[in-house]
C-alpha cells in the first residue's frame, strides 16, 4: 500500500538578516497509513519545521510533500487552508483552545468550515467528546478545565472532522505525568484502533516510546539511531 | 457562521473595560450626531406642522417671511374676492388678513431680551388654524387692547401670564387668554385684534393673507392668477410649504454644525476603536494562528475581527441613541434666523435619524477595525502560533 505521506528531497531555509539558515536539507520520508510516528531531535534540529510543512502551515523551498496523492506544496494559500480543514487535525503543546468558546464550541469550530447541518455538527461533536471522555464537560470553558482535560478537548477538536493525519507538537509538554499518560494513550488508540496516521514532535522519550516508530532529526537531516549529541532523546 | 459571530461578541464581552470605554467614546459621538439632527428635525417638524396643506399664504413678492411683507388693503380686497377662497358655514369667506410684527420681551430664565412675533388676527384666523385651542381665559374682543399668548411664550417670558399687562407699541395690553397650538410655531406667538395692532404700530398695510382653498387642486391655477396679476405684486404659497421654507436656513445651520462637530469627534472615536482592535489582535495572535491552522482562510479572520469592530460600533450606536432619545422630553427655545423671532421646539427622533446614527456608528467601527483586521488576516501562521 502507498504511504499516506510521501516527502521527497525537502529543503527549507530561513533568512536571518542577510544570512540564510538551512533547517531541513533534502529530507525524504514516507509515513504509512495508521502509523504513529514520533519525531525527535535536539532544539533547532528542524522537527517542528518538518511538522509544519507536513501540516501545510508553511511552504518548503524545494522538494515535495504528497498526502494521499495530493502535492500540498503546489496548493494556493486558500487551497491549503481548505486542505488543512479537511485533512489535518492539530494537537498543540498549549492546547490552543479559544478561551471565549465552550468545550463543545471549540470542538465544533473546524466543523463550521464543512457543509454539515447544525444537527450533524452536534452529533459529530458529541461523538468526539465521548471519545475523549469529556461528554459531561461540554459546556465548560477552557479556564474551567484542567490542563489534561483541555488537551483532551483539543484532541476531540483534532479528530472531529475525521482528518487524514493528526499532527501533534509536544502534546505532553505542558502536562503532569498522569495527564500526559492519558493523552498519549488516547493518541495511541487513535492510531491503533481508529487507524489515524499520527505525527508527533516530542522531546520526551517516554512519549516517543508510545509511538510505533521514532525518527531522529539532527541538523535538518534524518538520523537512524539516537546520537550522543542529543542525549535527552534517549 | 453563527459561531464566529458569538466568537466576536464574546471577545468583546470578555474585555469589558476596554469595550466599555471604546463604545462610550463612540456613543458620545453618536449622541452628538443624533441630538443635533434631532434638533434640526424638531425645528423642521414644528414649522411644517404649523402650516396646513389646504391653506394658502399670500405675501409680498420677494418677501422671505411675513415679517418682511406688506399688502395694501386694496390688494387684500382683490385676494378676498377670488372665487377659489373657501366659504365657511356662516357664509363668510375663510380668509384672514393679518399683521405680523416683532417686539422684544424679556426671558424668564436669562432676563435677556428676545424677539417675539405679534400677530394681528381677524375673523377666520382661528377657524383656519384648528390646531390652535384656547387653554385658559377667553379670546380678545375686537376693537380692544386685549391679547392672547401662546403656551411657549407664557412659559418662557415675563409679564405674559393670564391677567398681566404688557406694554408695547406705546400702549398697555392685557393678556386675557392663553392658547395652545401644540408643537407648532404659533405657540411662540402673541395674538390680538389686527386693526388695533395696525393702529398701534402705525402700519397701514397687512403682512399676509391666509385663506383656505375651496378645492385643494385649484392652488396652481390660483397661484398663477395672483402672481401674474400686475395690480398685486404678490406671491402665493401653500401654508405647509411656506413654513417648511421658514425652517430651512436654521435646520441647515444646525445640520452643518452637527456634521462639523461629529466629524471632529468621530476622528477621536475611530482612533480609540483602532487602538482597541490593534490591542485585541496583538493579544490574540496565538488564537489567530490556531484558527488559521484549523483551516480558516484569511478572509474569515478579516471578517471575524471586522465583525468585532462593527459590533463595538453598534454597541456605541445603540447607547448613544438610547441617551439621545431622552432629549425628546426637552423643549428648547431659540431665535429662528429666517424670521428673527423666538421659536420653541423639541428634539424629534425619527426612523431616518435612528438608521443614519446606527449606520454612522457602523462606519466608525468599520474604519476603526479595517486596518487591525487586515493585519490579523495577514499574519504568518507559524509565527502566530509561536506567540502563545
Amino acid at each position: 500500500m502507498a504511504p499516506v505521506i510521501e516527502i521527497k528531497d525537502l529543503t527549507k531555509s530561513y533568512r536571518r538578516g542577510s544570512q540564510s539558515i538551512v533547517v531541513l536539507e533534502n529530507l525524504s520520508l514516507d509515513i504509512e497509513e495508521s502509523e504513529f510516528l514520533a519525531l525527535m531531535g535536539p532544539s533547532g534540529s528542524g522537527k517542528s519545521t518538518l511538522l509544519n510543512l507536513i501540516a501545510g502551515l508553511d511552504k518548503a523551498d524545494s522538494g515535495s510533500i504528497r498526502v494521499r496523492g495530493t502535492d500540498i506544496s503546489s496548493l494556493s494559500e486558500n487551497g491549503l487552508a481548505k486542505w488543512r480543514a479537511e485533512n489535518v487535525g492539530f494537537i498543540f503543546q498549549f492546547y490552543n483552545l479559544i478561551p471565549v468558546l465552550t468545550a463543545f464550541e471549540n470542538v465544533e469550530l473546524p466543523l463550521i468550515l464543512t457543509n454539515l447541518s447544525r444537527k450533524e455538527r452536534k452529533e459529530h461533536v458529541t461523538t468526539a467528546l465521548r471519545l475523549v471522555n469529556l461528554e459531561d464537560r461540554m459546556e465548560h470553558y477552557p479556564r474551567q478545565l484542567s490542563g489534561g482535560q483541555q488537551q483532551r478537548v483539543a484532541i476531540a477538536r483534532a479528530v472531529v472532522t475525521d482528518p487524514t493525519i493528526l499532527v501533534a507538537d509536544e502534546p505532553t509538554g505542558d502536562l503532569d505525568r498522569r495527564s500526559a499518560e492519558e493523552v498519549l494513550g488516547l493518541m495511541e488508540k487513535l492510531s491503533s484502533v481508529i487507524g489515524k496516521t499520527v505525527v508527533m514532535v516530542t522531546h520526551d522519550p517516554r512519549a516517543a516510546k508510545k509511538a510505533g516508530n521514532i525518527k531522529y532529526l539532527e541538523k535538518g537531516v534524518l538520523a537512524n539511531a539516537p546520537q550522543a549529541s542529543f542525549p535527552e532523546c534517549i | 457562521m453563527d459561531l464566529m459571530f458569538f466568537y466576536s461578541l464574546r471577545n468583546l464581552l470578555t474585555r469589558r473595560l476596554t469595550t466599555g470605554l471604546t463604545a462610550a467614546g463612540m456613543a458620545l459621538v453618536v449622541f452628538v450626531f443624533a441630538s443635533i439632527v434631532m434638533l434640526a428635525e424638531g425645528l423642521k417638524k414644528t414649522l411644517v406642522d404649523t402650516g396646513s396643506y389646504d391653506n394658502v399664504v399670500v405675501i409680498r413678492r420677494s418677501a422671505v417671511s411675513e415679517v418682511q411683507s406688506g399688502i395694501e388693503r386694496l390688494k387684500a380686497s382683490i385676494i378676498e374676492t377670488q372665487p377659489e377662497v373657501a366659504i365657511g358655514e356662516d357664509g363668510r369667506r375663510l380668509l384672514a388678513k393679518e399683521l405680523v410684527v416683532l417686539i422684544t420681551l424679556e426671558k424668564k430664565k436669562s432676563n435677556s431680551p428676545a424677539n417675539v412675533i405679534i400677530r394681528g388676527i381677524s375673523g377666520s384666523s382661528l377657524e383656519l388654524r384648528p390646531q390652535v385651542k384656547l387653554s385658559a381665559g377667553r379670546l380678545p374682543r375686537p376693537g380692544s387692547s386685549e391679547i392672547i399668548a401662546g403656551r411657549s411664550i407664557v412659559k418662557g417670558f415675563k409679564n405674559v401670564g393670564l391677567g398681566e399687562n404688557l406694554y408695547f407699541a406705546m400702549r398697555p395690553w392685557t393678556v386675557v387668554g392663553i392658547f395652545d397650538a401644540g408643537n407648532t410655531g404659533y405657540s411662540s406667538e402673541i395674538w390680538g385684534d389686527v386693526d388695533q395692532f395696525m393702529q398701534a404700530f402705525r402700519r397701514p398695510v397687512y403682512s399676509s393673507i391666509l385663506f383656505k382653498l375651496r378645492k385643494s387642486s385649484e392652488f396652481e391655477s390660483l397661484k398663477k392668477k395672483i402672481e401674474s396679476d400686475p395690480r398685486l405684486t404678490l406671491e402665493a404659497k401653500r401654508e405647509a410649504d411656506y413654513y417648511r421654507e421658514q425652517s430651512e436656513m436654521m435646520a441647515k445651520f444646525l445640520r452643518i454644525l452637527g456634521q462639523s462637530l461629529t466629524i471632529v469627534f468621530s476622528i477621536g472615536a475611530i482612533v480609540g476603536a483602532m487602538i482597541t482592535m490593534y490591542s485585541a489582535v496583538a493579544n490574540r495572535t496565538g488564537e489567530i494562528g490556531t484558527l488559521r491552522a484549523l483551516g480558516f482562510n484569511r478572509s474569515s479572520i478579516l471578517v471575524a475581527f471586522l465583525m468585532e469592530s462593527l459590533l463595538l460600533g453598534l454597541i456605541g450606536g445603540f447607547s448613544g441613541l438610547f441617551f439621545a432619545s431622552f432629549l425628546q422630553f426637552i423643549t428648547v427655545s431659540t431665535t429662528n434666523f429666517q424670521t428673527f423671532s423666538e421659536l420653541a421646539f423639541s428634539f424629534k427622533i425619527t426612523f431616518e435619524i435612528i438608521y443614519k446614527s446606527l449606520l454612522f456608528s457602523l462606519v466608525m467601527g468599520f474604519i476603526g477595525g479595517i486596518l487591525p483586521a487586515f493585519r490579523a488576516s495577514r499574519m504568518n501562521i507559524v509565527e502566530a502560533l509561536r506567540e502563545q
